[in-house]
């Protein structure tokens, strides 16, 4: 078991003939996802590497029964494709591209009401099952299969996080990346639900960074719901305020989002945080041993 | 992306907000011009970005052209000192000129991306004039808020509900109900991330105009914006920021003297806090991005040594997908372009990292090889406090 993606999952790639695209979709596959098609407008009926090409995301679901898409199309295009997913009935979608017009975000969202799609991103690594299915930008060879549960606002920080856990022998379930943008798709308590109901994740890691409030209403839901332990680490002690922290949405405004709120937040709920980011993975062992 | 109060409130008339009459003027001469045209009496507001301008002298009354012109020959040049500029403060180059109102009373109107709704919400206040953050802390039952849904943006119902909610008559709620529903279209349209028109007056003769205006832009939507774009004002930002930015690599500036250069911002703020944790003081923020290049490296390198301030720089890049070799090569090669003679940490993890290790320690470079964030943060900070 895992959630979201396991080694049944099809997935299509949006944006299959750009250099990022073929680059993952390749890698993705090497690792033993089932990459069922590409879609390209205009360039349907061609293929990459044995992966069928298609005009529209319909058709591709039509022919090759893909459930999940991901998406490396240019910013200006995501929002268009998100959509277009949605619209083919995929059930996770998952955007990779980072620089998608906050805007267009908002439009996507209240596009996605009462649809049966769940979007993960955008600007995020995507998402990973380990030894199943990797869909995304991740280096598949960081992780272990194993019981603890990752969800992360961040790319690179995560393959930190994750790197820790695999050296301590702790391998991961399912781990997800839910974006750094101001507006994105499924959140904190939406993967904590799915790791909560998840018999083979034991723990979850959550990631998260300042700007926003996800975090500490991630706590709240986390103190009054959570049968499970939760580590939690939140990046940028040290950001300044007013300043984006190459993240769209990591940026403190108005004097809110600090990381030492965040972090307040989640230690009234009983959540434990690591106090440095070298000790994410120690302080999952020590939760894990009780 | 931040603009200047007068071109915000170019762009509000244009989409139909009332604003006072004036123009901006970047001489004494045209600032007396502009006055004379306004009749004489009129307000003279310095142009940075940054508020608090009134509280810091910037903003000052004038009774006749020849005074404007006066306070004109004192603000141009001078560096106004803000709560929000920092003690170095920012130099003027602009002013607005504008006719002065006679003031019945002062709201607070403002537009912002509300995260946790994943949608646009107005906020409105009847304490205007004072910074919306202190009213919320203070007197949160004055704010109020309606949420836009983006299917069918702003409807009337909602602009009367806050017009009636801000204490304004049957008079004027038509007028605020056409000026709210402009600055939405503008906010729409021009891909804000903030509006604000702090105040919003009405005046004796009741009529609502927009006071002082503040627009940040989204800098992910610039593309389809030409015209706000060219509306930067590079005079504003910190030229390393720009410098950086211009090159794909998110730079920012801190106080502290250890560089830091990282591929990924959650990475790049972790290494950051370590340093801070392990009783150092990183002088900057450097996302390189997914693929540090040698190229990108170089240019960082660049960036991170122009600070003065910097006695030392670490390097943490977690490669990921990237081979360490390639990484370690392009980090040596750009470390000899660009003499780098402060001490050096480079943590390198990913595929191939033994070979990435090697290149680093047979480069004849003072480079000190670090296994984990935590035993490099160690490092560098040792290194810099010899």
């Amino acid at each position: 078991m895992a959630i979201l993606i396991d080694k049944n999952t099809r997935v299509v790639t949006q944006g299959i003939t750009g250099a990022t695209g073929q680059f993952h979709t390749r890698a993705c596959q090497e690792y033993g996802t089932q990459m069922v098609a590409g879609v390209t407008p205009g360039k349907g009926g061609s293929s990459f590497d044995g992966i069928p090409i298609f005009d529209t995301v319909a058709k591709a679901v039509a022919a090759t029964g893909a459930n999940a898409s991901v998406i490396y199309v240019p910013p200006p295009f995501t929002a268009d494709a998100i959509m277009e997913a949605a619209d083919a009935g995929i059930e996770l979608i998952i955007s990779i591209t980072e620089g998608v017009p906050v805007m267009d975000m908002v439009r996507v969202k209240r596009y996605l009401e009462g649809k049966r799609s769940r979007l993960l991103g955008p600007n995020c690594p995507g998402i990973i099952t380990p030894g199943e299915c990797k869909i995304g930008i991740m280096p598949g060879h960081i992780y272990r299969k194993g019981p603890v549960g990752v969800v992360s606002r961040s790319g690179t920080l995560t393959y930190e996080a994750v790197d820790q856990l695999t050296r301590l022998g702790l391998g991961q379930s399912t781990c997800v990346g839910i974006g750094g943008d101001p507006v994105h798709g499924m959140g904190f308590i939406d993967v904590l639900k799915l790791f909560n109901e998840d018999p083979a994740t034991q723990a979850v890691a959550l990631i998260g960074e300042i700007g926003g409030s996800a975090e500490e209403t991630a706590a709240a839901w986390v103190e009054a719901n959570m049968k499970k332990p939760v580590v939690a680490f939140i990046v940028g002690q040290t950001a300044p305020p007013g300043k984006r922290m190459g993240h769209a949405g990591a940026i403190i405004s108005g004097g809110k989002g600090t990381a030492q709120e965040k972090i307040a937040a989640l230690r009234k709920a009983g959540i434990r945080t690591a106090p440095s980011p070298a000790l994410i993975g120690q302080t999952m062992q020590e939760v894990l041993k009780g | 992306m931040n603009i200047h109060e007068y071109q915000a409130k170019e762009i509000l008339k244009r989409f139909g907000v009332p604003v006072p009459k004036g123009r901006v003027a970047s001489t004494q001469q045209e600032a007396g011009i502009v006055a004379h045209e306004l009749g004489g009496s009129c307000v003279v507001k310095a142009q940075i970005h940054a508020g608090g301008r009134g509280k810091a002298g910037g903003v000052k009354l004038a009774k006749s052209a020849a005074e404007a012109e006066k306070i004109a020959g004192e603000l141009l040049g001078k560096k106004l000192v803000t709560h929000q500029t920092g003690p170095q403060g920012r130099e003027v180059r602009r002013l607005l000129v504008e006719e002065g109102l006679p003031i019945e009373r002062e709201f607070y109107l403002g537009m912002v991306l509300d995260r946790s709704v994943s949608k646009v919400s107005v906020i409105g206040s009847s304490e205007g004039g004072v910074e919306i953050e202190e009213v919320a802390q203070k007197s949160p039952e004055k704010i109020l808020k309606e949420v836009i849904d983006p299917a069918v943006g702003l409807l009337p119902f909602q602009c009367r509900r806050l017009a009636y909610g801000l204490g304004l008559g049957h008079e004027q709620a038509g007028a605020f109900t056409a000026l709210l529903q402009a600055l939405s279209r503008a906010f729409v349209e021009l891909d804000c991330s903030l509006a604000e028109i702090n105040p919003l007056v009405l005046t004796r003769d009741g009529k609502l105009m927009a006071l002082d205006a503040k627009m940040n832009l989204d800098n992910n939507a610039l593309f389809r914006q030409p015209e706000v774009a060219a509306m930067r004002d590079l005079n504003e930002e910190d030229p390393k920021e720009y410098e950086a930015s211009r090159l794909g690599l998110s730079y920012i500036a801190l106080d502290g003297n250890i560089g830091c250069m990282v591929n990924g911002a959650g990475l790049a703020m972790a290494t950051m806090d370590i340093i801070k944790l392990c009783g150092g003081e990183p002088a900057n923020f450097l996302d390189v991005g997914g693929g540090a290049t040698r190229d990108k490296v170089t240019e960082a390198f660049k960036i991170l040594l122009s600070d003065k301030r910097v006695e030392g720089v670490l390097v943490n890049i977690f490669g990921g997908i990237m081979r360490c070799d390639v990484i370690a090569q392009g980090v040596v090669d750009a470390a000899r372009e660009v003499r780098v003679s402060v001490p050096l940490v480079v943590r390198l993890q990913g595929t191939k990292v033994d070979q990435g290790r090697k290149i680093l320690s047979e480069s004849g470079l003072a480079i000190i090889p670090a296994e984990t964030m935590g035993e490099a943060a160690e490092k560098i900070v040792k290194a810099v406090k010899k």
